[in-house]
């Protein structure tokens, strides 16, 4: 059989989401719109404390104060902010004490998605928490992390048993004003999770969530806010699947992170939302702000695996202001059919002997368009700065595109930064190559795909980094039939 | 003995250019057959289509592997029956163990024939034996597909997934171009401790070399699209000797 980049790019777009199915949940949700007297509804339909009110009211003043921005590469119908509901919760929503009590539709779903709750439980010590239409509903494991002084619960919870934590730090990563979404998720944000790790503790288990928005018609704007204190050590895993939907959803999340002197987080995302159809109707936006920051001696890695949204807009951060800290990003970022994504990082140095790294890979296939966008600035103060960025595109198709804009700011001049950046295709030379060995065309793109992103997928944790290449392979693969 | 592969009034172009014009051939189970002839005679466009290479196509003629229609069998399937093909220039695939991909390829073949798998041990118990065969450096072995590897690595890696996926028909398309003596004597030796009764090898060569590691029992020469000689070993000997314009300007004047 004749197999050329036309099959390839046919087989793609035929391609249906798996993970395309909505379950029946009765849910309670606001009236479509935003306004002051949504956000009070919001807050009191979560018998929030005074001052989180306040926070939101004046979020919403900023955000009507703002302009939706248009810099980055991709081009979309801007949201209706006045058609989304921005409270959805699924009903029953009684406090759950263990996952036996969970809605078996829940359950249902997750098994679909291939995790099993009761296997992550048992087999790989995975405390999971499940944010689904923005509430979380079973928090596992959480005894257990209790007896160390973890909290791990979700972002309500939080808020009513840990308010001081709260508020000392909500904001103060990513602060209302920083842009129009992190304004916007800042006013409405109804729940996400949140994870406090005390001194000189190292969490025993990776800490998961899984966030999928149900609901039709509803924003997710959910708040992770995580803090390791002194001497700690965290790895936390975020997952993310939407249900197949005609029209756009928008998720516009926010994630601080906060790693005091000599912490360690490490964050893993695997972002599989709705991408939308081979015409490119629906799929979910996803605008989200993710950034942490360093103090003395303390290390953050983001590493994300993007294959799902309509369009991706996004740069998980490293604020790097404590002397010899470290910032580092890997990401892998699939693009198929009409999906856009503008994803990157950005590494700001402040303190001394600070290091970055950064590894992007990027899969355009289709007619997608796929852009790495990242900043390294390097401030005043941030003496032998040092900073590695490889920035690699692998082309699947001929109409299909992949950019790459690396910014750098350097302010000091012992700073040291190298910038590396390949393009490639996929080659029939390769893929003819792996058939003649007896590797089928379906096989030999999951392999030549999967070795591309190695470096990247090799940061995940185990159990993450198989679904990763399932996803991968899912992603970018025909089913031959 | 048995017929492995039987060509047939074979033709075959790329773009509108024919490039094969009638090429007539058979391969018995436990022969060596030496494909000869100058450039641009038609060598690696017999091995490609045989292999099954997409830019090529065929107008006319027919081949018969094993007793079906090699060109009713997508390339993955002519491997799975059997058919090798050393590459000339064997292709890089960066991110993949040179492990991991033969492991993938047996497991596929043993699918194809309902079988389970070699399990991890007896895969790497053969994976020694095998490599052994061709001196393959160990940490050749876990590096990615062909990558960093030098001209004569590569080469010597094509026969140790030749000797790991034990084909029935050997196509070797100019395996000798860019090796040192050493190398070539390494690659021969590898090839002739895999032949045996119930397997045959195509060698594609420019150059006689080879041919004195690698004794073939059948020599033809390949001129303009087809077959214009057949001989045994010592035409290859006869070709060194006088080149192969005494043989093509025949060609022409016919």
């Amino acid at each position: 059989m004749k197999y050329t980049e036309d099959h390839l790019k046919v087989e793609l777009e035929n391609q249906e989401y798996e993970y395309g199915f909505t379950i029946d949940i009765e849910s309670d949700k606001a009236p479509n719109g935003i306004n002051e007297g949504i956000i009070r509804f919001i807050s009191a339909k979560k018998e929030e404390p005074q001052w989180l009110l306040d926070y939101r009211l004046n979020a919403l003043k900023v955000w009507q104060s703002m302009e939706e921005p248009d810099w980055a590469h991709v081009s979309y119908k801007k949201p209706e902010f006045q058609d989304i509901s921005y409270y959805s919760a699924p009903k029953p929503k009684k406090e759950l004490e263990s996952l036996d009590e969970v809605d078996p539709e829940i359950l249902k779903t997750m098994e679909r998605l291939g995790i099993s709750v009761d296997e992550q439980k048992r087999l790989t010590g995975v405390a999971v928490d499940f944010v689904i239409d923005s509430v979380s509903v079973a928090t596992s494991f959480k005894e257990k992390l209790g007896e160390l002084g973890i909290i791990f619960c979700s972002f309500s919870e939080a808020v009513k048993n840990h308010p001081e934590l709260v508020q000392k730090y909500l904001g103060t990563v990513v602060p209302t004003t920083d842009n129009f979404y992190a304004a916007l998720n800042s006013a409405v944000f109804t729940d996400g999770s949140f994870c406090y790790i005390p001194k000189g503790t190292r969490c025993p288990m990776e800490l998961s969530t899984y966030f999928r928005i149900n609901e039709s018609g509803t924003g997710q704007f959910e708040r992770t806010l995580l803090i390791a204190d002194e001497g700690s050590y965290v790895s936390y895993l975020e997952g993310c699947t939407a249900p197949q939907r005609d029209e756009n959803q928008l998720h516009a999340a926010v994630v601080e992170l906060v790693a005091m002197d000599n912490a360690e987080i490490k964050y893993s995302t695997v972002q599989n939302w709705y991408p939308g159809n081979k015409e490119g109707i629906g799929g979910v936006y996803n605008f989200v702000t993710k950034r942490g920051i360093c103090e003395t001696n303390a290390k953050i890695s983001w590493t994300q695996v993007e294959t799902g949204s309509a369009v991706t807009w996004k740069y998980p951060s490293c604020i790097l202001k404590g002397d010899n800290s470290i910032g580092e990003f890997y990401s892998v970022a699939v693009t198929n059919n009409y999906q856009q994504a503008d994803t990157g990082t950005k590494m700001i140095h402040i303190g001394k002997n600070t290091k970055s790294t950064i590894i992007s890979k990027g899969i355009s296939a289709g007619q997608s368009h796929n852009s790495y966008r990242g900043l390294v600035k390097i401030g005043k103060g941030a003496q032998n700065a040092r900073n590695f960025s490889q920035c690699d595109s692998l082309l699947m198709s001929d109409r299909c595109g992949a950019h790459t804009y690396p910014y750098i700011e350097c302010e000091n001049s012992t700073a040291h930064l190298e910038h590396e950046a390949t393009t490639s295709k996929i080659g029939e030379d390769q893929i003819f190559y792996c058939k003649q060995r007896g590797v089928s065309e379906e096989k030999a793109i999951g392999l030549i795909v999967n070795g591309y992103a190695k470096d990247v997928l090799n940061k995940l944790p185990m159990e993450f980094a198989v679904e990763a290449r399932k996803l991968l392979e899912i992603s970018l693969e025909n089913s031959v039939g | 003995m048995s017929t492995i592969l039987k060509i047939e009034n074979l033709q075959a172009q790329v773009g509108d250019k024919a490039i094969l014009k009638g090429i007539n051939l058979e391969v018995k189970a436990g022969e060596i057959h030496a494909i000869m002839g100058p450039n641009g005679s038609g060598k690696s466009t017999l091995s490609s289509v045989l292999a099954g290479r997409d830019e090529y196509e065929v107008t006319n003629g027919s081949a018969t592997y094993l007793g079906k229609d090699l060109f009713e069998l997508d390339p993955e399937e002519r491997a799975w029956e059997g058919l090798f093909m050393a590459f000339q220039y064997p292709v890089e695939i960066p991110g993949v163990s040179n492990i991991n991909f033969l492991r993938t390829a047996l497991a596929e073949k043993a699918n194809y024939f309902k079988k389970e798998p070699l399990s991890a041990k007896e895969f790497l118990q053969t994976v020694k034996e095998k490599s052994a065969l061709v001196e393959l450096n160990d940490k050749l072995k876990n590096r990615s597909v062909n990558v960093g590897f030098s001209g004569g690595e590569k080469k010597r890696n094509e026969i140790f997934q030749m000797a790991m996926l034990e084909p029935t028909l050997s196509i070797l398309d100019e395996t000798d171009s860019g090796l040192d003596i050493d190398a070539l004597r390494i690659v021969a030796n590898g090839v002739n401790t895999l032949k045996t009764e119930n397997n045959a090898t195509i060698v594609i060569t420019h150059y006689q070399r080879l041919l004195d590691y690698i004794i073939p029992d059948f020599v033809h020469v390949l001129f303009d699209g087809r077959i214009i000689k057949t001989g045994g070993k010592e035409l290859a000997l006869e070709l060194e000797e006088k080149g192969y314009d005494w043989l093509t300007k025949e060609a022409v004047a016919n």
